[in-house]
Parts: C-alpha cells; structure tokens; sequence
C-alpha cells in the first residue's frame, strides 16, 4: 500500500491492499511514475539554473573560448552524440518488449546493450577529457565545460546504476510482468531525460 | 460529556512515544517529527539572535567580537529559515494536515516522506558542529566573493548542509504535490478542498522549481571554495552576480515557502473562529497559486544596488509590486470573513488576527522597499531588517503559532490552556513589535545592518529593540510549559473541539494510524458555516460513531 515500496514486494503488497479493499479501503494508487516524472520536472531546472549560469559567464567574458584555449573538437563528441541518441531507441524496445508481451529476456537484452552504449559515451568522454588541453581550473570557460558535461556525466552514470539494478532484479522470474514495470519504464523515462539534456548541452557547448 | 462520549476517547489509541524516534511513514508521526525538531531549532535560531541583540544593546562590540557577531547572525537566519520556518510549515504542518483535510489515508509516497524527514536531523547536527570549527560568517546569502574568504571549513559545511536541507525540501515538495493532486477521495474537487491544501499546492510547485537552481548556485560555490575554481571570483574573470541571480532565484520564491502555507493555516482557523463562511473561496485559493507564480519572476529586486540595469530594475520593481495584489485580495477576504462574525476570541483565532495585522505592515513596508528609489536608500539597513522580520515573525511565526493552537488537540489528544495561551500570545505580541517596529525607524535614519558597531546616536533604539527581544525569548516559556504540561496531563480533547467543518475533525483526536475507517464522502463544504446543515455535521462529529458519515446506516 505504500507508493514508494521498493518492487520486489510490490506482489505482496498489491495482495494485501485487495484484501484490505474488500473490507472497507480504496487501494492506494500507484503514483511511481508520476511522482518519478515530477522528480525529473524538478530536476530540470537544475540544469535550467546552470545552462542560464554558463550563457551569462559567456556573455561576461570578452572572448570565449578566452585566448591561448584551443576550441572544442567535434569528432568524437559527435560520435559520443549519435550513440547516446541511438541507445534511447535500443531503450526503448526493452519498454516495448514488457509492455507488449511481458519478455523480460528481450528487456534484458536491451537494458545491457543501453549499458553497453552508455558506457562507451563515458568512456568517450574521459577519453575527451583527458586529451583537452586544458584543466578544471585553467579559466572560466574550461571549469562552465567540466562542470556542466561532468554533472550530466554523473546523470548518464546514475543511470548505468539504474539499469544495472532493474538487471539484478530482473533476475528473479515474474519480478517484472505486462503490468507491472514500473523500474524499466522509470529507467526508460529517466535514460531520455539524460539524453535531452545532453542534446542541449552539446548544442550550447560545442556549437553555439 | 455522555457516558458514551467517555468511552470513545478512551478507545483512541495514543502513539507510543518510542513511535516518533523511528522511521516511522506515517504522515502524523513524521508531522510532529517535524514539529518538535524545528521547535528546538527555533529555540536554537532564537538564542543565536539574542545573543545579536545582546551585543547591539551598545554601539561598541563590547560582548562579542566583530567576527563572533558575523558568525550569530549567520547561523541565526540560516537555522530560522531552513530549520524552523520551512520545516515546520510545509514539513510540520503539511504532513500532519494535508492527508486529513482530503481524505486520504497517507502521503503518496510514504518512505520518501520518512527519508525527507531523517535527512534534517543529521544535518543539522551538522550544521551546528560548525561552531567547533568557526561556522560560516557571510551572511545567509553566503554572497561570494566575501564567502569564499572567511571561516572555509564552516562555510564548506553550510554549503552541503543547505544542498542536504534543499534536497529534504524537493523531496517533501514532491509528496505534497502528488498527493494533493492524485490522492483526495473522489467525492472531493479541487475547488473543494481546504484553503491549506491550495496554499501547500502552490508552496510545493515553488519548491520543487526554485530548490534546485539553488543547489546548483551551491554546487559553483563549493566548487570555488574547495577546488580553486572561478565561477563567482571576479579575480579568476568569474562573476559574483550571476551567484546572486541563482541564490535569489529560489531564496525569494522562498519566501513564499515560507508565507503561503501561513495563508493556509489562516484561512483555515478564521471562519473556524468567526462561524462564517471563508469570503471569496476561490480567490484565496488562486491568488495562492498566481503568488506562486509572481514569486518565481520578482527575485532581482534584492539586487537593485548590484549594477542591475535600469530597464531590468524597471522590470522587477513592477513585478514585485504586482505580487500585492494577490496578496491584498487575501488580506481583503480574511478581513471580510472576521467583519460581522461571532469572534471567539481563543488563542489560536488571536494569533490568526494577529497574523493578518502583522503581516499587512510587513507587506506594505515590501511594496516600499520594492520600489527602485525608496530601495537604493534603505538598502541594508534596519528598515530592511525590520521589513522581513514583520513577514517572518509577525506573518509566518504568529501563523505557526496559530497552527500548533489551533491543532494542537488534534495531535496529541489534549487540549491546551487557554489563559496560558493568551499570556503568550500578549507577550510575544508586545515583545514582538517592541523589538521590531523600532527598527524601520533606525533603518530610515541610516543604521546598516550586519555590522557589530553602530553610530552611538542609534543608541537609544537600540536598547528598546534588545529588551522587546529578551521579552520575546520569555514569552516562549508559557508556551513551551502549557504545551508539555497538556501534552501529558490536559484535559482529554474530543474529535472536534473548535467545531470544524474540514476533514480532519471527523476523525478522533489524535487520529488513528491510517486516520479513516471508511473513505469519507463529502457532505459540507470546508466553510459552510451558520447553515442548519453545518450544525448536523459538527453534532455528528461528536457523536460516536458518527452516523451522518458513515456510508451505510445502521438502521
């Protein structure tokens, strides 16, 4: 009867609600998503706060990127790009596959190639990092980079953890059913979150 | 009271105490978990400001030293705010209240209630053990590039203590809106809930959007401090006023935080007190949420004298100014429901009068100090200072105090002494404003705020100030004695002791866990009173079991 019950006691609970509801109660409803989707609207506006931070230290600085700072290469941002679009796609089977026909297998076969994608974005980016030529500290415009692609890269690791998790416990048959997934369809919401973000931080970082 | 009576209270099951020091989901338990927590801390946050008033009793900083006050006053605005006013109010009294007044058996989300509530205490510990360390010292807006020289350890723990609170606050934010929307029983509309709920739908909506600008306002600043970055150091090329534009950005919408589920609780206890029904329902309930909005677009008229252009000047002048309107409406329509009543005249209907009265002059020394000219004169002084303390002591803390009157029955079972509530209530009234009026005059003729020593021609004021507080700090005595001594040994309270309409009254005092036997339905609304109607449905909730709301009759 509790809203934010971890899942694996969501079959008992669900039990217990019904025969409490044949008594006297309403069932309490099943709020996660929604509750989850809120969570996310506020969390936006963090990123909200600190991309409206980076345009106005933009506008404070007379060249950006200052001096002596080479400009941002493209290439394997763009690469970094095109795979974290495409895992939302590959996500996005694993949603179609539970809520179509309950086939956990085939969920579970997205979920870690998603990983696999996101991995590889992470990777790419420390890769990126470590070849820049410049540091955390080196100027305005290298610490609004850090921060603002290393805060999204802790969202794309949350994630990982997200997917990992909803793979643990989809470990234990019937855990995840046609009805009941509120983990891979969070997971899913919570993935293309962290891929707009990124799109609209590409966009303002590296273009703009 | 019947025989029958008796034995009804008798049943009602009394939450053992061990309950409240566990990880408890129930909304009641965590409502007073709030309650008690924020009360200590406001007894913390007050010793803090007696101590400033102390060492301003003289001109020289003769009882503390110069960096100590920085340091009180600090600390002092940091703990009324994130660990008095918001917990109480939205934490406190929204927890206990908003599932009762809509039928519902819990909050949405239970456990994250629970883990909204158990991330304060550790962090406040937190935040006071920076004491052993020198706490932060610049102000509770922690404005860089002062913040980023003083005190660095205690400073560096302010900054996670407020990402944890901030965090605590979304959470909480989270619950209430959810519940709020999707949990109210079916026979109740939006447009029939009590006035609270509408108050606690606008306050979570601004915690939920203004909280996270400002954790990541304290992330940059954390950053500067601890790793030597230079977003806010203007040294480093950064700049420090897109620091004030963030903090602002939630600590104004903060404000409302902290005022709108005050207009809550008023709005509840007037025509409880008046036998009226509420004036103009629906404008109450959407001015609430038009504040909340206004409130989110208003921030930078705390930054008139930062080098802000003209034209955005212009901007937020007008805007803050727009915002009285929503708030004049309330004002009006609590009037309006007073004017012509049967006033009973108890502890908690004088804190609620008091609360409007207060509250206009803090209001309208804000439409003053909104306007760009009159702001660039008191900027920083005690005008400033007097201004928010109107809004926050005259307006949040009177409606505080109000709530815990007014409910206080409800969640313990007891009730209060009423001539103790009323030596209470005069003295903190006195104390109140003879420590505060004071200080728009002492803020007009050029005291500066924040800084230990003064022009010894402020004087004189001075001292009125400094006693009104040491009057205010007594008058917590018989409040905090009349609540532990009912608490423990009061007079039994029935389900219904002011004769309320709202939900929360048709259920025992203090309300058994899961609060509702049946799910209610409807049958009055909140403020139907002096109908023949609203006498049936009062003597119902007296009457054990209560037969007009049970679903099926007995017959």
């Amino acid at each position: 009867m509790q809203g934010s019950t971890a899942d694996q006691n969501q079959a008992d609970i669900t039990y217990a609600a019904t025969i409490e509801t044949s008594e006297h109660h309403s069932e309490h409803p099943d709020l996660r998503l929604f509750g989850f989707i809120v969570f996310l609207v506020s969390e936006s506006m963090l990123f909200l706060g600190l991309f409206v931070a980076y345009f106005a230290f933009r506008v404070v600085t007379p060249d950006w990127p200052p001096e002596g700072t080479d400009e941002l290469e493209l290439l394997l941002p763009g690469i970094n790009t095109i795979i974290l679009i495409s895992s939302s796609f590959v996500i996005h089977r694993a949603d179609t596959a539970i809520k179509k026909s309950g086939d956990v297998k085939a969920a579970r076969l997205w979920f870690v190639i998603t990983i696999a994608m996101g991995a590889t974005f992470l990777a790419g980016q420390l890769y990126e990092y470590n070849h820049l030529g410049f540091g955390l500290t080196t100027n305005l415009f290298a610490s609004t980079f850090y921060l603002l692609t290393g805060f999204h890269g802790l969202h794309v690791f949350v994630g990982l953890l997200l997917m990992s998790a909803v793979l643990w416990r989809s470990r234990v048959p019937g855990h995840y059913s046609e009805t009941n997934h509120f983990g891979i369809e969070a997971t899913e919401v919570y993935w293309h979150f962290v891929d707009v973000i990124w799109i609209i931080l590409f966009l303002i970082l590296y273009i703009l | 009271m019947t025989e029958a009576q008796a034995h009804h209270l008798d049943e009602v099951e009394v939450t053992p105490w061990r309950e409240y020091f566990s990880f408890s989901t129930d909304h009641k338990v965590i409502g007073i978990q709030y309650l008690v927590t924020s009360f200590v801390f406001y007894l913390i946050g007050g010793l803090l400001a007696e101590l400033v008033r102390t060492e301003l009793a003289t001109p020289a900083s003769d009882f503390v030293s110069r960096e100590t006050y920085n340091e009180l006053f600090t600390m002092h605005a940091t703990i009324m705010i994130f660990l008095w006013i918001i917990p109480t109010l939205t934490g406190g009294f929204g927890n206990f209240l908003v599932p009762l007044m809509i039928g519902a058996r819990d909050m949405a989300f239970p456990k994250l209630n629970a883990i909204a509530f158990w991330i304060i205490p550790p962090t406040s510990i937190l935040l006071l053990l920076s004491f052993f360390v020198g706490p932060a010292s610049a102000g509770w807006t922690s404005y860089p590039p002062l913040s980023l020289m003083t005190n660095k350890a205690g400073e560096a723990i302010w900054i996670l203590g407020v990402i944890l609170l901030g965090t605590s606050s979304i959470m909480a934010g989270l619950n209430f809106l959810v519940t709020i929307l999707k949990m109210r029983i079916p026979s109740m509309t939006l447009n029939d809930m009590p006035l609270f709920c509408w108050a606690m739908l606008a306050t979570s909506a601004l915690q939920l959007i203004a909280t996270p600008v400002l954790s990541g306002a304290m992330v940059l600043l954390g950053f500067d401090l601890l790793v030597g970055t230079n977003f806010f150091n203007p040294a480093g090329g950064g700049d420090p006023i897109v620091y004030q534009h963030m903090f602002w950005f939630y600590s104004h919408p903060a404000v409302y935080i902290m005022i709108l589920p005050a207009f809550g609780l008023i709005s509840e206890i007037l025509p409880v007190h008046a036998r009226k029904p509420i004036f103009g329902y629906q404008a109450i309930a959407y001015s609430s949420i038009a504040i909340s909005f206004l409130g989110l677009i208003v921030w930078a008229h705390h930054m008139f004298t930062s080098g802000t252009p003209d034209w955005l000047r212009m901007f937020f002048m007008i805007a803050t100014m727009v915002i009285a309107v929503p708030t004049g409406i309330k004002v009006f329509s609590w009037v309006a429901t007073v004017w012509g009543g049967k006033l009973h005249l108890c502890s908690a209907m004088l804190f609620g009068m008091a609360f409007v009265s207060m509250f206009v002059v803090g209001g309208l020394s804000g439409v003053m100090v909104a306007s760009v000219p009159f702001d660039i004169h008191v900027h920083d002084t005690y005008f400033v200072v007097a201004h928010l303390h109107y809004v926050l002591f005259g307006g949040s803390v009177f409606g505080i105090y109000a709530g815990l009157y007014q409910w206080f029955p409800k969640m313990t079972g007891r009730m209060l002494n009423e001539f103790w509530g009323k030596v209470h209530f005069a003295m903190t009234f006195v104390g109140f404003n003879i420590c505060f009026l004071p200080m728009h005059v002492l803020g007009l003729q050029g005291m500066n705020r924040r800084i230990a020593e003064y022009d010894p021609k402020f004087a004189a004021l001075n001292v009125v100030c400094t006693i009104g507080s040491y009057l205010l700090a007594v008058s917590t005595v018989p409040f905090m004695v009349n609540a532990v001594w009912s608490w423990i040994a009061g007079p039994k309270a029935n389900s219904n002791p002011w004769k309320g309409l709202t939900l929360e009254w048709t259920v025992p005092s203090p309300p058994p866990v899961e609060n509702f036997e049946e799910d209610p339905v409807l049958v009055i609304g909140p403020y139907d009173y002096g109908t023949p109607k609203a006498l049936d449905v009062v003597a119902a909730t007296l009457a054990p079991p209560p037969p007009a709301l049970v679903g099926e009759g007995s017959e």
